[in-house]
């Protein structure tokens, strides 16, 4: 299939669909409407279904039904929109039922703007809602990367029956660059255990997240734990550029990471070797990359670089053990670094050392 | 004479956990004989609230989906938008549908969702032990209205099957209560009817029973239905609200 010149927001879309994605349930909100609107069109021509719920909170719930009874199926939103499907998410997470959240975010707190941002990493990547439960956060940093990432986040929601987030911003959902599709074949893996009617012979399927044993319910986390830890071996995902001879490492993902490559440049035709490191997954996060990576002499410092007041920044701290310095740059509240201001910084971090 | 003890094939007969003398138990007894009668067992899937009910999903011999308190209505939606050829219901009492699931219920019936929805009025919450309900009376007294609930304060009862009945997609609503055997007769065909109205495709259909709980109302089972004859009966009239043929 040929390229086509795709805003960010349709391309997830249009990769849902052509990943099997049959069932979308959503409300509108800034800056990820080209996503329900795609959705809207094309689902009833393939023979899914589309929502426009009555709210958020409705709509993730209709996606916990979808889910249970066996459909492909997803959602998407912005900050505020995400907020509210927390509930939703620790339930379908607590059942343990696969399924796509897509976040386009935006500032915040509160109502915030309508401009990119990086602000919502805690929510997406420490919890959100209520209880001890993870979810696979996937960042693309690019059109092209953000199909592809969608097709994947269901078969990885499939094989983990666990639910998996994409977090994009107001700056990749609205960006076009040409897109190819993969015209893959998609198999979706059966689901015996999905609510589709109790046929005589067959055990009953329940859907659920509710444990009043204390034991049961301790065991049911410590499998889930389990889970999470093949994910943690298996699923992580990061791109290292120019970190072999790095002085400075630069930790960004998805629009931060495609600024920062290009000041990585810019400091490298003034003598500043400047690495990055870029998680494409944010939970499971590469924290054997950046430990690797801290134990090279030549890395002096890391420098983490986010659209929000410092949030991975405390992940990537974690991960090397506080054994290097890690200085902190980012805008927040919709404003987006400027490649000038970041080498700036950069050229300020190496007069520190 | 033997049939009536019979346990109907939905039904999984795992001892319940209800109060002794609550109508919850009834209610399940008259949807499971509904889902045998039509002989859709093999093809139900229901959806259990959060309140007193939250453990039917042990109870009902069918698939089953535990959903968040009140958005069962939403849960059931996404469940029959993936299954338009199964019969999905909801068992929701009147925290989970008439107060923080609102917006789901009335929605779910505006968008004419086929879906059956059992709706269980013992205008009070159960399970938290007793708190105010949207539906509880006025002048009752419960935990979070110890004074009795005021019209001034806490507003009137909300009628949510004449509220429904107001809406296109509903294609049936009807209440009914469980304070007599004359009533219980009644009571079970509104649910196998509730039922057929979602397999002939005609849209949403809820049947609103007016329940007991003596636990936290402070009676006896007995005095208990006799408080809803007396009282609850007379502000939430009972009969069909809406029916499309
Ligand atoms: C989001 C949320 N808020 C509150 C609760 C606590 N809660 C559990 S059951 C219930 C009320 C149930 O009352 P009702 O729906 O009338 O059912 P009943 O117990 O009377 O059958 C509440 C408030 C909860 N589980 N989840
Ligand atoms: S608390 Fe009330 S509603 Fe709940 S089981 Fe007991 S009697 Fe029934």
């Amino acid at each position: 299939m040929a390229k086509v010149l795709m805003k960010g927001n349709e391309a997830i879309a249009e990769a849902a669909i052509q990943a099997g994605c049959r069932y979308f349930f959503g409300y509108p909100i800034t800056p990820q409407n080209e996503i329900p609107a795609y959705m809207a069109k094309m689902l009833p021509k393939v023979g899914g279904s589309f929502i426009q719920a009555e709210s958020e909170v409705s709509a993730i719930n209709m996606v916990y039904g979808a889910a249970g009874a066996g459909g492909r199926v997803m959602t998407s939103s912005s900050s505020p929109g995400i907020s509210l499907k927390q509930e939703g998410i620790s339930y379908i997470a607590g059942a343990e039922l696969p399924c796509l959240i897509v976040n386009i975010v935006r500032g915040g707190p509160g109502l915030g703007g309508i401009q990119p941002a990086q602000s919502d990493y805690f929510q997406a990547v420490k919890g959100g809602g209520h209880g001890d439960y993870r979810v696979v956060v996937l960042a693309p940093a690019g059109i092209q990367e953000m199909a592809d990432l969608v097709i994947d986040a269901f078969d990885i929601a499939d094989r983990y029956r666990n639910p998996v987030m994409i977090m994009g911003d107001g700056m990749l959902g609205q960006m076009m660059e040409p897109v190819e599709f993969a015209k893959k074949e998609v198999t979706i893996s059966e689901k015996p255990w999905a609510t589709i009617g109790n046929k005589e012979g067959k055990p009953r399927n329940i859907i659920n997240s509710l444990f009043l044993d204390t034991q049961d319910m301790e065991n049911h986390v410590l499998k889930l734990f389990e889970k999470y830890k093949e994910i943690e071996k298996n699923e992580v995902r990061v791109e290292c550029y120019n970190c072999e001879d790095a002085e400075i490492i630069i930790a960004a993902y998805g629009t931060t990471a495609r600024i920062a490559k290009n000041v990585i440049q810019k400091a490298g035709a003034q003598g500043i070797k400047v690495g990055l490191i870029r998680p494409i997954t944010l939970w499971p996060f590469p924290t054997d990359v950046f430990k690797k990576w801290a134990e090279a002499d030549h890395v002096k410092s890391f420098l983490t670089v986010e659209m929000s007041m410092g949030q991975m920044i405390e992940d990537v701290r974690l991960s090397i053990k506080d054994t290097k310095p890690v200085h902190f740059y980012g805008r927040t509240g919709g404003m987006v670094p400027l490649p000038g201001d970041l080498l700036k910084e950069i050229i300020k971090i190496r007069g520190e050392k | 004479m033997a049939k009536v003890f019979e346990k109907p094939k939905a039904l999984t007969g795992k001892p319940n956990h209800y109060c002794p003398g609550c109508t919850h138990g009834i209610v399940h007894r008259l949807v499971a004989e509904a889902i045998d009668d039509l002989g859709i067992r093999e093809n139900t899937v229901g959806v259990a609230p959060v309140g007193c009910a939250v453990l039917a999903y042990e109870y009902f011999n069918v698939d089953m989906h535990e959903a968040a308190h009140g958005r069962a209505p939403a849960v059931a939606t996404g469940i029959k938008r993936v299954l338009p050829d199964n019969v999905v219901f909801t068992y929701q009492g009147d925290g989970d549908l008439a107060s923080i699931g609102t917006a789901e219920i009335v929605h779910a019936a505006n968008r004419g969702e086929k879906l059956t929805t059992i709706f269980i009025n013992n205008a009070i919450y159960g399970m938290t032990g007793g708190q105010m309900a949207p539906t509880s009376l006025l002048g009752q007294v419960t935990a979070t209205s110890p004074y009795g609930r005021s019209a001034e304060t806490e507003g009137h009862p909300i009628r949510m099957s004449e509220m429904l009945a107001t809406i296109e997609g509903t294609a049936y609503v009807e209440r009914v209560s469980l304070h007599d055997i004359k009533n219980i007769l009644k009571a079970k065909k509104a649910i196998k009817k509730a039922f057929e109205v979602q397999i002939a495709g005609k849209g949403f259909a809820m049947v609103e029973i007016l329940s007991t709980c003596p636990t936290n109302w402070g009676m006896a089972p007995a005095e208990a239905l006799k408080w809803v004859k007396d009282n609850m009966i007379p502000y939430y009239p009972l009969g069909v609200k809406k029916e499309v043929v």
